[in-house]
C-alpha cells in the first residue's frame, strides 16, 4: 500500500529544540534498528541553541539516484526515495557526495548507503513516521496540508529549492515564517546596562581579583 | 559504619553505571512481541503515554501511544530509550550485604535473612536511641500507592516522625506558595488552557529540556497569536523564539514580579472586580510594591528597564494568559516568596479559574504531584492533611485503626535528616527512590553523614551512589514491574500498568516494606495483597481532604484517560480546572472558589532578599544548576542507558565568551569551578546564550563530576527547599 498522497511531511526548523528524540526514535525503526537516519545539527552553538533536523527530502528527481552508477537507489510509485538496494550498492559514496541536502550516509560496516525512507514500513500501513510521531515540539510533522495550514497559520511551506543552477522540488516540505522573521536573540541586549546590584560590577570584580 | 566497603572503582566495576544498548531481541527486526502494553514513561512529571513491547518477560522496545491526550504519541529521547533500563547488567536481583572482603564490596544473601537483619536493626536502634533515631527517605517517582504506604509505614510500623522525600528538592516551594495563596497545591489548569491564550509567561523553566512536550503547547499558543515571555538567565530552546526574553540575574525573581505588579497598578492594568470579590490582602501588597519602580527593578534584576516595561504592558493588557514556573524560581532560599510574587501578578490580573486563563507550576518528578499529597512528607498525612491538625490526625488514625496519640508529630526535612545523622540524633536510615549523595547540595557533608550511620538499608533496582554506603540492599522494582496511579503535571491521575515481572529475587517495593513490617511484628495494617487494595484504603484516607481521591478508581482512570483530582465521589468526573466561579470545595463550602473558609485567594507580600550566598571579591561569579534533556535527576537510571549517555556524556560548565575571555578560558578547556564547599573540574562550554556574570552546570552526575559538590545547603525557611539555583563561585583554567 503506497503512502497516501494527501499525507505529507513538513519540517519546521524554527520549532526544533535539539532534543534528538527523532534521532533516538529513528534508530528504533524495525527496518534499520540501531541505525538512525536523521541528522540533527546545531547551526552555531556558540551563539545560539538553534538546531535543525534533516530527514531525506525525497526529491522528485533525486540526485542520489541519478548519480548512482549501479542503479541501486529506487523510487517507489508514491515518490519515496529508498535506501540503496543491498545487492546493487557498491558503496562508492557518489550519492553521499552528490545529495544537495547532505542526507545519505555510507555505512561502511555494511558497505551500504542508508538513508531515511520516510519510515516506509510505517507510512505504507497508515502510520506516521516514527520521528514525526515522537517529536515533542512537532518540528517534524506528518499530516495533511489542511491540518498544517490550520495549526501553523504563521508559516508558509515550500518544496522548491535552488542549489547553484540546480532546481529541486521535493516530496518533503519546509516551513518558513510568513513574516516577522525571528530576530537573533542576544542575552546581553536585554540586560540592564548597569548591573549594579550589591554596588559593584563584574568588571570591577575582575579587576579586584586581578584577572 | 557506612563507609564505602571497597574503592569507588571496585564498586563501579561491579555495579556500574554500565551502558545498556540494544542487543539480542531488542535489535532483531520483524520480531513479533508477546504483548504491547499501554503505560506511561518512568521519568518526568508529564508522564507521557507510551506502549511498551514485551517479548519473553523483557521490554524490547516501544510504540507511540497516539490516543493518550496529553502527549498524543510525542516523546522525548528519555521516553524513547527508557525501555533499556530493563534487563540491565547493573540490575540488582538479590539482596546484598556490605562485605569489604568481597571484591565488589557486597555479597549476595538470602532475601528472608536480609529482611530479618533490617527488622532487627530497626528495632535495636529504636530501642536504644528512641523511635525518631530511625529515619526514612522516600521518593516522588513512586506510585501514589507506594508513597501512601511509606507514610503509613513510618507513622504506624516504625512510629518515627522522621520521614521525608526527594520532592523536598523539587516541588515544596511551589506547594507552600500555592497553599498560602490558594489553599491548595496543584496546577490550576489543564495544559489545553494554554492553547488559546494571549500571553504565556514562563519563569525559571527550561521547558524544552525539562518538560519537552509542553513546548508544543507553548508554541501552539504562539501560532494562534499568543505572546511568549521567558524569564531565565540562559537562552533555553524555548526562549530562542520567544517574543520577549528577560535575562534575569539568578535569585532576583521576586524583584521582577514586584516590579511588574508596580507597573500594573501604575497603569491600572488590574481586574478590580476580581480583586474586590475574590481576594484579600491586595492593599498591603500594593503598598509593598510601591518601592519597585522600573528603574529599581532593573537595577536589582539585571534586566533592561524597557524590557520590564514591555513585559508589564503585555501581561497587564492581556485578555487571557497562562503563567508557568518551575525550579528556576523555586530552588532558592526565598523560593516560596518567588512563587508568591508570581501568584500576585496572576491574582491582580484576575486571569485564573477560567477557560484559557491559567497558572501552573511544572512538576518535575514522575509523581511529583501525587507523591506530595498522601503522607511521605514529614509534616503531612494522606489527602493533603496536616499532621499537626488534631482533626486531621483523628481522621487518619481512625482509617489506620490506631490511637491519634500514637501518631508521631511532624519530623524534619530531608536535609535536616542528614544534619541529625551528623549530630548522632539519627542512627539508622532506610531509603527508597532517593539518591541524596548526588542530589543534595554540599554533598561532601552528605557523604560525611552517611559514613556515620550505624545501619543503612537501601531499596533500589540499581546500586545508586548513596546505596554504596548501605549495610543491606534490597532488590526493588522497576516502574514497569508494578502497577499503580501517579498524578502528572496537570493534576491528572493516570495509571501505570505492570508490563513484566521483576527478575530474580527482586520484588515490588511495597512487598518489601510489608515484609519488613511483618518481621518487626507490626503486620497489622500492612497486609495489602495488591496496589488496588492500597488504593482502596487511600481513597478513604483522602476523602474529605483537599487532595480528595475518593472517587478515583483504576477503571475510571483508564476509561477517561486520567482523572483530575479532586474527585470526591464515584459519580464525579474529576476537576480539570480549579477555581472556576461557583465551584465547590470542602474548605470554602460554596462561599467562593478558593480553598479558604471565605473562598477568597490571598495576596501575600513577597519581600525581596538577595540569595544567601551572594558574589563577592573572592567568589565573584554566580553558579546556577539545572538539567539537560537526555538525563534525569541524579542520573541513576539515565547514566546507564547508552544512547542517552552518548547524547550528553559528561557535564560541562557553560559560560559567556565575555567571561571566558577575561578568565583566559577557551571552549573545551578544562576549567575548575570552586565554591566555599568544594571544587569541580569540567570542560568549558563557551556560548553567548548565558548571562556573563553566571555559569551553569547540569547536576545529573556523581563524584568528581557532581555539581552538588559546589552548591549551598541554604534552605527556604518555609519550604526547606535547597538553594540549587544560586551560589558564589570562582572559576579558573584548571591547573595541570
Amino acid at each position: 500500500m503506497p503512502v497516501p498522497e494527501h499525507m505529507e511531511f513538513f519540517i519546521d526548523p524554527n520549532r526544533c529544540i535539539g532534543c534528538q528524540s527523532c534521532v533516538q526514535a529513528c534508530g528504533e525503526c524495525d527496518t534499520h534498528k540501531g541505525h538512525p537516519m536523521i541528522h540533527l545539527e546545531y547551526v552555531d552553538r556558540a551563539i545560539s541553541v538553534q538546531t535543525t533536523p534533516v530527514v531525506c527530502m525525497h526529491c522528485n528527481t533525486p540526485t542520489c539516484a541519478e548519480v548512482c552508477p549501479a542503479d541501486a537507489i529506487k523510487v517507489t510509485e508514491d515518490g519515496v526515495v529508498q535506501t540503496a538496494r543491498k545487492p546493487r550498492c557498491i558503496a562508492c559514496s557518489n550519492c553521499v557526495l552528490a545529495c544537495p541536502f547532505g542526507v545519505p550516509k555510507m555505512k561502511t560496516e555494511f558497505e551500504l548507503m542508508m538513508k531515511c525512507d520516510m519510515c516506509y514500513d510505517r507510512t505504507s500501513v497508515g502510520k506516521k513516521p516514527m520521528c514525526a510521531t515522537v517529536c515533542p515540539s512537532q518540528a517534524l510533522f506528518f499530516g495533511t496540508r489542511e491540518e498544517i495550514e490550520q495549526i501553523r497559520p504563521r508559516s508558509v511551506s515550500n518544496n522548491r529549492f535552488q542549489f547553484g543552477q540546480q532546481v529541486i522540488t521535493t516530496k518533503v516540505n519546509m516551513l518558513f515564517p510568513k513574516d516577522n522573521p525571528i530576530q537573533h536573540l542576544n542575552v546581553t541586549d536585554a540586560m540592564n546596562e548597569q548591573p549594579v546590584d550589591q554596588s559593584f560590577t563584574l568588571e570591577m570584580l575582575m579587576d579586584a581579583i586581578g584577572i | 559504619m557506612a563507609k564505602l566497603p571497597v574503592t569507588l572503582e571496585q564498586l563501579t566495576e561491579s555495579f556500574g553505571p554500565h551502558l545498556a544498548r540494544s542487543t539480542g531481541n531488542r535489535l532483531e527486526t520483524g520480531i513479533e512481541p508477546d504483548s504491547v502494553v499501554k503505560t506511561h514513561c518512568c521519568f518526568c512529571g508529564q508522564q507521557c503515554g507510551i506502549q511498551l513491547k514485551v517479548k519473553d518477560n523483557q521490554v524490547i522496545g516501544f510504540e507511540p501511544w497516539e490516543d493518550f491526550p496529553f502527549n498524543r504519541g510525542m516523546l522525548c529521547p528519555k521516553g524513547v530509550k527508557r525501555y533499556l533500563q530493563g534487563a540491565h547488567p547493573d540490575r540488582l536481583v538479590t539482596a546484598l550485604k556490605r562485605d569489604p572482603s568481597h571484591p565488589s564490596g557486597f555479597s549476595p544473601m538470602p532475601y528472608a535473612e536480609a529482611i530479618d537483619r533490617v527488622a532487627t536493626e530497626i528495632k535495636r536502634i529504636q530501642a536504644v536511641h528512641g523511635r525518631d533515631a530511625f529515619a526514612l527517605l522516600s521518593g516522588a517517582s513512586l506510585t501514589t500507592e507506594k508513597a501512601y504506604l511509606m507514610g503509613k509505614f513510618a507513622r504506624v510500623a516504625l512510629k518515627t516522625a522522621n520521614i521525608d522525600y526527594n520532592g523536598r528538592l523539587c516541588m515544596v516551594s511551589a506547594g507552600a506558595g500555592n497553599k498560602k495563596a490558594f489553599g491548595i497545591d496543584r496546577a490550576a489548569n489543564p495544559w489545553s488552557d494554554m492553547l488559546k491564550t494571549d500571553v504565556v509567561w514562563i519563569s525559571g523553566a527550561n521547558v524544552a529540556e525539562c518538560a519537552p512536550i509542553t513546548t508544543n503547547y507553548v508554541w501552539q499558543a504562539r501560532e494562534h497569536g499568543a505572546k511568549i515571555i521567558v524569564v531565565d538567565p540562559r537562552i533555553t530552546p524555548v526562549a530562542r523564539t520567544c517574543d520577549l526574553f528577560l535575562p534575569i540575574k539568578p535569585g532576583r525573581d521576586i524583584a521582577l514580579f514586584n516590579g511588574i505588579l508596580h507597573l500594573m497598578i501604575e497603569n491600572d492594568w488590574l481586574d478590580h472586580d476580581f480583586i474586590q470579590n475574590s481576594t484579600v490582602g491586595f492593599e498591603a501588597v500594593a503598598e509593598h510594591v510601591k518601592q519597585w519602580t522600573p528603574k529599581f527593578t532593573a537595577k536589582v534584576t539585571g534586566i533592561a528597564e524597557k524590557s520590564i516595561r514591555q513585559a508589564a504592558e503585555w501581561w497587564g493588557t492581556a485578555k487571557t494568559s497562562f503563567l508557568m514556573h518551575a525550579r528556576g524560581i523555586e530552588h532558592h532560599s526565598h523560593g516560596v516568596q518567588n512563587v508568591l510574587g508570581a501568584i500576585n501578578i496572576v491574582l491582580a490580573s484576575g486571569r485564573i479559574g477560567r477557560e484559557n486563563c491559567g497558572y501552573a507550576t511544572i512538576t518535575g518528578q514522575g509523581n511529583g504531584q501525587g507523591g506530595r499529597e498522601h503522607g511521605q512528607k514529614c509534616d503531612q498525612l494522606p489527602g493533603g492533611r496536616d499532621i499537626s491538625n488534631p482533626e486531621h490526625r483523628a481522621y487518619i488514625a481512625k482509617v489506620w485503626d490506631v490511637s491519634p496519640d500514637d501518631l508521631p508529630q511532624a519530623g524534619v526535612d530531608a536535609y535536616e535528616i542528614f544534619r541529625k545523622i551528623d549530630k548522632g540524633e539519627i542512627r539508622g536510615l532506610l531509603s527508597l527512590c532517593f539518591n541524596p549523595k548526588v542530589s543534595l547540595p554540599d554533598n561532601a557533608f552528605v557523604t560525611k553523614a552517611l559514613e556515620k550511620l550505624e545501619f543503612y538499608v537501601a531499596i533500589d533496582f540499581f546500586l545508586n551512589e548513596t546505596a554504596h554506603h548501605a549495610d543491606i540492599v534490597l532488590p526493588g522494582s522497576l516502574h514497569e514491574e508494578d502497577e499503580g496511579i501517579v498524578t502528572q503535571i496537570e493534576g491528572r491521575v493516570i495509571k501505570i500498568n505492570k508490563v513484566i515481572d521483576p527478575p530474580g529475587e527482586a520484588r515490588q517495593d511495597w512487598r518489601i516494606i510489608q515484609d519488613i513490617a511483618r518481621q518487626m511484628g507490626a503486620e497489622k495494617g500492612f497486609t495489602f495483597a495488591s496496589p488496588q487494595e492500597m488504593l482502596d484504603e487511600l481513597r478513604i484516607a483522602s476523602k474529605g481532604g483537599v487532595a480528595d481521591y475518593s472517587g478515583i478508581t483504576y477503571e475510571k482512570v483508564e476509561r477517561q484517560h486520567g482523572v483530575f483530582w479532586p474527585c470526591p465521589s464515584d459519580d464525579h468526573p474529576g476537576t480539570p480546572r480549579l477555581f472556576e466561579p461557583g465551584s465547590w470545595n470542602p474548605i470554602a463550602k460554596g462561599t467562593g472558589p478558593f480553598y479558604f473558609p471565605d473562598g477568597k485567594a490571598r495576596f501575600v507580600v513577597a519581600g525581596y532578599t538577595p540569595p544567601t550566598e551572594d558574589v563577592d571579591t573572592e567568589y565573584p561569579i554566580i553558579l546556577t544548576t539545572g538539567r539537560v534533556i537526555s538525563h534525569f535527576l541524579s542520573g541513576s537510571q539515565t547514566r546507564r542507558i547508552g544512547p542517552l549517555v552518548d547524547q550528553y556524556p559528561e557535564p560541562r560548565v557553560e559560560m559567556h565568551p565575555r567571561l571566558a575571555e577575561k578568565l583566559g578560558i577557551a571552549n573545551g578547556d578544562l576549567t575548575t569551578v570552586e565554591s566555599r564547599r568544594g571544587n569541580c573540574t569540567l570542560k568549558a562550554h563557551v556560548v553567548t546564550t548565558i548571562r556573563p556574570d553566571t555559569v551553569f552546570i547540569p547536576y545529573h552526575w556523581a563524584g568528581r563530576q557532581s555539581a552538588n559538590q559546589l552548591t549551598i545547603s541554604a534552605q527556604d525557611p518555609i519550604s526547606k527547599i535547597p538553594e540549587y539555583k544560586v551560589c558564589a563561585v570562582k572559576v579558573f583554567k584548571a591547573r595541570d
